[in-house]
């Protein structure tokens, strides 16, 4: 791992990013760049394929929003062979879930050259297209980002009447783990430098093709910019796990915490991780015949129609909760406003210390569900005496 | 009233559980009535959806039966339900739902026995516990 200094001129670090993304291209060492690009309305960013320099010269590398996971468009993209080396720019949560496809065989980092960014977080894409249409606010919540990484205070924004979204506020992971090229922010003034550090993967071809002199270590002040920033985090996100868990002894206070949900399913379409082509709940497994509603109907006085919200999310809990990321867009999907995400992270939090699991981590582990040990969870096997 | 009588769904694997039920017939072991039992290849074809599904749907209790560790016919399928069921009951205790009513038990072809021990032992702690508290439930 090495590092280097990108240094930014006239105070615009969008630029600096930009003309280094172009080297990229120029040099060859990506065919083509995924990348958040400014919409032509103005009302936010789109991940965007790009193999035309030109058409970087709006692009976001550190968008405020995210309107889907790039995992999921990293799972087209890379599944087969694309025939170009692409060059992905990713949130440190949208290549946590990139990890864990891979282990499910949905993403293949062979065709990829990673690029993470040090993360501020994001808004809800409609909370930004509100600010952003009155004149010149969307340029000011960035200025507000580009102040806040240099100390790690990035969530005082609320006053301007426009928050963070929940699972960025409590997200203790802002930081890319294992990129093959990392831009930090955290700890140093983004309006004259930028840290660029490139992993052992590329090092080796990023001196060869001479894209930028790779001399400095890592510098110390982004380190302890991010524990603290983590320590923050940390102190939230736990105050919201015990919130949720007091609030939810038992399965009727989650039923009623759940009641208003629609059962549109948007959780699911919006998880990166939730990948199966074929969901379990969109086949006729749980159609049931006409009369087996009435018997229940019955039974109870009474059923509530449709009756799969319980299993739907206890089931997407026991499917993926040893892999969930914590991107929270469940939340952002959810049209009823259900805490999806505080529920997905509060359980799975126990679910992955069963396993001493984090995932996203490494691609080289194996996920819990798909291996096991032989000597593991005696308390569970034989016939009590 | 008579007394509460659980139901138990069991799903139980072809090679080893299965089995041990058979033998437990042949050889008039008595054991109680309240288990329904589903025929699988192995415990390592049981996604945790259908054991969510009995319970939901009103089962008191869930059984999953599967061969000891080492003796599974396609090698490591009790493992990975292990790890399944494992990971459920994590789920459902931190909901406040008592994980208890989920077994996983080991039980080869030649114990017969011991599938009949297993299920009045399941009975009756079930019978201790009371009715599954989701049956009272209308708004699932």
């Amino acid at each position: 791992m090495k590092a280097a200094i990108l240094s930014v001129e006239n105070g615009d670090p969008l630029a600096a990013l930009r003309g280094f993304l172009r080297r990229l291209l120029e040099t060859r060492m990506v065919g083509m760049i995924l990348v958040p690009k400014a919409l032509p309305s103005g009302a936010g960013f789109v991940q965007t394929l790009i193999r035309d320099p030109a058409m970087l010269d709006d692009v976001h590398p550190v968008a405020p929003t995210m309107p889907v996971q790039s995992a999921r468009i990293l799972s087209g993209l890379t599944v087969g062979d694309p025939g170009e080396r692409i060059g992905a720019v990713l949130k440190p949560c949208e290549l946590r879930a990139a990890v864990e496809l891979t282990k499910f065989l949905q993403v293949k980092l062979d065709h990829l050259v990673t690029i993470g960014v040090d993360c501020p977080g994001t808004y809800e894409v409609e909370d930004y297209a509100r600010v952003a249409g009155e004149k010149g606010a969307g340029d000011s919540l960035w200025e507000g980002m580009v102040r806040g990484v240099k100390t790690g205070r990035l969530d005082g924004q609320e006053e301007e009447g426009i928050a963070l979204r929940l699972a960025c506020r409590i997200c203790e992971n802002p930081v890319p783990v294992n990129a093959d090229i990392t831009f930090g922010f955290f700890g140093h003034d983004p309006s004259r430098e930028i840290e660029v550090i490139v992993g052992e993967r590329v090092v080796g071809e990023f001196e060869e093709r001479g894209i930028i002199g790779l001399s400095s270590e890592e510098s110390s002040e982004r380190g302890q910019v991010i524990s603290q920033l983590k320590e923050e985090r940390i102190r939230k996100r736990d105050e919201v796990f015990g919130r949720f868990r007091q609030q939810t002894t038992d399965l009727q206070a989650l039923m009623s915490t759940f009641s208003t949900c629609v059962r549109c399913h948007n959780c699911m379409v919006a998880c990166p991780i939730c990948y199966c082509k074929e969901c379990v709940f969109r086949t006729p497994t749980f159609e049931h015949q006409s009369n087996q509603f009435v018997r229940w109907a019955d039974r109870k006085g009474g059923i509530q129609m449709p009756t799969d919200t319980l299993i739907f999310h206890l089931t997407r809990l026991a499917h993926m909760a040893t892999s969930c990321i914590g991107c929270g867009l469940c939340d952002s999907a959810c049209p009823s406003g259900l805490p999806v995400m505080t529920l997905f992270r509060t359980v799975a939090q126990g679910v992955q210390s069963l396993f001493d699991y984090l995932p996203g981590r490494d691609p080289e582990e194996t996920p819990p569900v798909a291996t096991f040990r032989e000597d593991e969870l005696q308390v569970e096997t034989g016939a009590k005496d | 009233m008579s007394e509460f009588e659980p139901r138990i769904v069991a799903f139980l694997c072809h090679w080893c559980t299965y089995t041990g039920a058979d033998l437990a017939g042949t050889t008039r072991q008595q054991y109680p009535p309240n288990i329904r039992i589903i025929h699988l290849m192995c415990s390592g074809a049981v996604d945790t959806i259908y054991v969510l599904k009995a319970l939901i749907d009103g089962a008191d209790g869930v059984l999953i039966g599967g061969c000891h560790p080492g003796d599974c016919h396609y090698q490591t399928g009790n493992y990975k339900a292990r790890r399944r069921v494992a990971i459920l009951k994590n789920i459902l205790s931190q909901l406040g739902y008592d994980p208890e009513r989920i077994w996983l038990r080991w039980i080869s072809a030649s114990e017969g026995k011991l599938f009949a021990d297993t299920v009045t032992q399941m009975v009756e702690e079930l019978k201790q516990k009371g009715p599954n508290p989701i049956k009272k439930m209308w708004a699932l």
